[in-house]
């Protein structure tokens, strides 16, 4: 081996990787105080005793396209192939709240997830799906007290109790301004809905997640392992100050609190992020925040993304790919499981990928019965010195962020975006140098240039029945009342109250997501984004 | 005799993705390799993408599309070049573009195409190819 191959051998932040591991490098490792059974703090072996045997992991599929009735009959078709639980993808009018027929939004209504402009749209979505039973995921930051609304509004009308509507939204606004760009309003206003919807959730929605700190998406976007929990715990210690700050107690705030993780294919670094993480967020919790309660001090996450690592070549080795995302997922002992589709490099999946994704997860938790023992990576003595050596670049990051001001102050500079996008760009490098070696896109690469794959279509003709849906709702509202709601939603912003009360009789009365936008934007303005390139 | 210019490239990100991280490595890699980039920032339309070329005077126009929505937006981008008279402003998309699309965006007028996976050494290398001011 030359030397070049050797230096591949080593931790994405510095740190060599031995040959082998052996009891010395685990010899400051207490079981008792550092490890613990699982169930047993600090949770390093996972949240509960029983594990996967007592609350089986609960895989979605990131769905959602067109109309309400062409993602309800998408998510019908996966519930039948035994799918437990959602994950609801918008479109990106009505993730920036435009409606559909805002000029705007002209070449994007249902492009790459569903196009809601008001409770019918929800309704639609979820026609012959039991709100009382199923947990969905919506992704939706900017917007989330809207998104919320709706699904709500949509379970009660099927009859579900508040006990039992079961639904995250993603509400990570913070991440938007560093990745994914989904933003509409400056921070401070967005940090207060986030919040918003966090009180009102501890208040009244026992069973929902107001938050799912997306610390994947900046991982996906370049941030290595460590700046991927680091910032994720960090983003997630702002949203919980703000609440403690509106005087919520910590109790009622941390059990409502959920991460999205992203891996790469290295299953075994992975599992020890997840390890590490437990670690450090119980600590916070408890030592930090006071938090007496086991709920307060597990972290709860929603694993797996892989999208950045597809390949448009040979598009068949990505189901490969994601096994081993899973792979990471389960041995790591997160609670839900989310994975992209083979064809995800071309564009949103075809049913047929979205099938084999499921089928992944099916295969890997209950035919192969990789989740019938806790942690079954623990006490390795690799992987037990991974969980440290992860644990400390993560501290040190959480230091340095702590010490320049916390992240908000580091977002609203640029120095998270900016240390973002320079480890992708170090790591485009990487590839395009052949150091990281991806099959079939950097090396072994077939001279095969067409690969046969059945896609997803796209219908032009989406616009025109969603606008004409949009008119002939506007027409049969009571659109008295859609103003009045509208002036109440208004004063709320103005005023500085929880403006989740106003949204949801907003909902009800069939505003549209528009107009809803349009008010909150009157108040909160828009945000100016700061140069990074 | 007048000295060759810097290359000044518009990394634009037209429509509603937010997903910049392909604008802002190619960014980095086209300031690193010399050229001058002007960044559009998220959620232009197609008239902010075209003021801003004609604003900054640019050599090139690279667009990242990750939304699926490559082909209204390039032909709604061309066709508005040559209303404002600058059609000679070659146009680069990247992004998440099928194979399947790329004759069809050529035949729009667009001048390359970088999809997801191109090495940044051949976008480098393609920009002066088909910047203006530099040809013929």
């Amino acid at each position: 081996m030359d030397e070049k191959e050797a230096n591949k051998f080593e931790l994405e932040w510095g740190g060599e990787i031995k040959p082998f591991y052996g009891p010395e490098d685990i010899s400051g490792i207490d079981y008792q105080t550092d490890i613990g059974n699982p169930g047993e703090y600090p949770f390093v072996r996972g949240n509960h005793p029983q594990m996967y045997r007592s609350r089986p992991i609960l895989q979605r599929v990131y769905s959602g396209f067109l109309s309400g009735e062409d993602t309800s009959a998408r998510l019908n078709f996966l519930i039948e192939q035994g799918l437990r639980a959602l994950s609801l993808a918008l479109d990106l009018p009505t993730q920036l709240g435009l409606d559909s027929d805002d000029p705007k939004a002209e070449d994007e209504v249902g492009r790459i997830g569903v196009a809601i402009d008001t409770l019918q749209d929800m309704e639609d979505v979820f026609r012959g799906i039991d709100l009382s039973k199923v947990s969905t995921n919506i992704t939706i930051n900017a917007l989330a007290p809207i998104l919320l609304s709706m699904y709500v509004a949509t379970a009660e009308k099927q009859g579900a109790s508040r006990e039992q509507i079961n639904c995250i939204v993603q509400n990570d606004i913070l991440k938007e301004y560093v990745v994914r760009g989904a933003w509409i309003f400056p921070p401070a206003p967005a940090l207060r809905m986030t919040v918003d919807v966090i009180e009102y959730c501890a208040r009244e929605l026992p069973k929902c997640n107001p938050v799912s700190v997306s610390a994947g998406h900046m991982r996906s976007s370049g941030a290595n392992a460590a700046q991927e929990i680091a910032w994720g715990f960090e983003i997630a210690l702002a949203y919980i100050q703000t609440a403690l700050d509106r005087g919520l107690d910590i109790e009622q705030v941390a059990p409502f609190i959920t991460f999205t993780i992203h891996n790469k294919l290295n299953f075994l670094k992975e599992a020890a992020k997840y390890r590490a993480a437990r670690r450090i967020w119980a600590r916070i919790m408890r030592d930090r925040f006071g938090a007496k309660s086991q709920r307060s001090q597990i972290l709860r996450v929603f694993g797996g993304g892989g999208m950045e690592d597809l390949t448009m070549q040979e598009p068949l080795n990505n189901i490969v790919r994601q096994a081993l995302v899973v792979l990471g997922v389960v041995l790591g002992g997160a609670q839900a499981l989310g994975i992209s589709c083979y064809d995800e490099a071309y564009t949103i999946p075809s049913p047929e990928a979205q099938l084999i994704s499921l089928r992944t997860g099916q295969i890997i938790t209950e035919e192969a019965n990789l989740a019938e023992v806790a942690d079954p990576l623990g006490g390795s003595y690799y992987v037990e010195w991974l969980t440290s050596e992860t644990e400390k670049a993560i501290i040190q990051i959480m230091d340095e962020i702590e010490a320049s001001g916390g992240m908000v102050k580091a977002i609203d500079e640029g120095r998270i975006q900016r240390a973002c996008a320079k480890e992708a760009y170090l790591r485009q490098r990487r590839i395009d140098s052949g150091e990281q070696v991806w099959v079939g896109a950097n090396k072994y690469v077939s001279k095969e240039q067409e690969w046969d794959v059945k896609l997803h279509k796209y219908d032009p003709q989406i616009r025109k029945r969603q606008v004409e849906k949009l008119n002939r709702l506007r027409k049969e509202r009571d659109n008295a009342r859609v103003e009045k709601c509208l002036k109440e939603l208004k004063q709320a912003a103005e005023s500085g109250i929880n403006i989740m009360p106003s949204t949801m009789e907003a909902v009800k009365a069939y505003a549209t997501v528009g107009e809803m936008t349009k008010v909150l934007r009157e108040v909160f303005s828009e945000f100016k984004e700061p140069a990074i390139v | 005799m007048s000295q060759v210019r810097t290359i000044r490239v518009l990394v634009g990100k037209p429509g509603l993705d937010g997903h910049d991280v392909g604008a802002k490595i190619v960014s980095m890699a086209l300031k690193d390799a010399g050229m001058e980039v002007v960044y559009s920032g998220l959620h232009r339309t197609v008239d902010e993408i075209v003021e801003i070329a004609l604003q900054e005077d640019v050599d090139v126009i690279g667009l990242s599309i990750l939304s699926g929505a490559h082909l209204p937006i390039a032909q709604k981008l061309i066709k508005k070049l040559k209303d404002k008279g600058i059609s000679d402003i070659p146009v680069v998309i990247g992004g998440v573009i099928p194979k399947k699309d790329i004759p069809l965006l050529k035949s729009y007028g667009v001048a390359e195409v970088c999809a997801f996976g191109t090495p940044l050494t051949e976008i480098v290398e393609c920009i002066p190819k088909v910047a203006r001011h530099l040809t013929n």
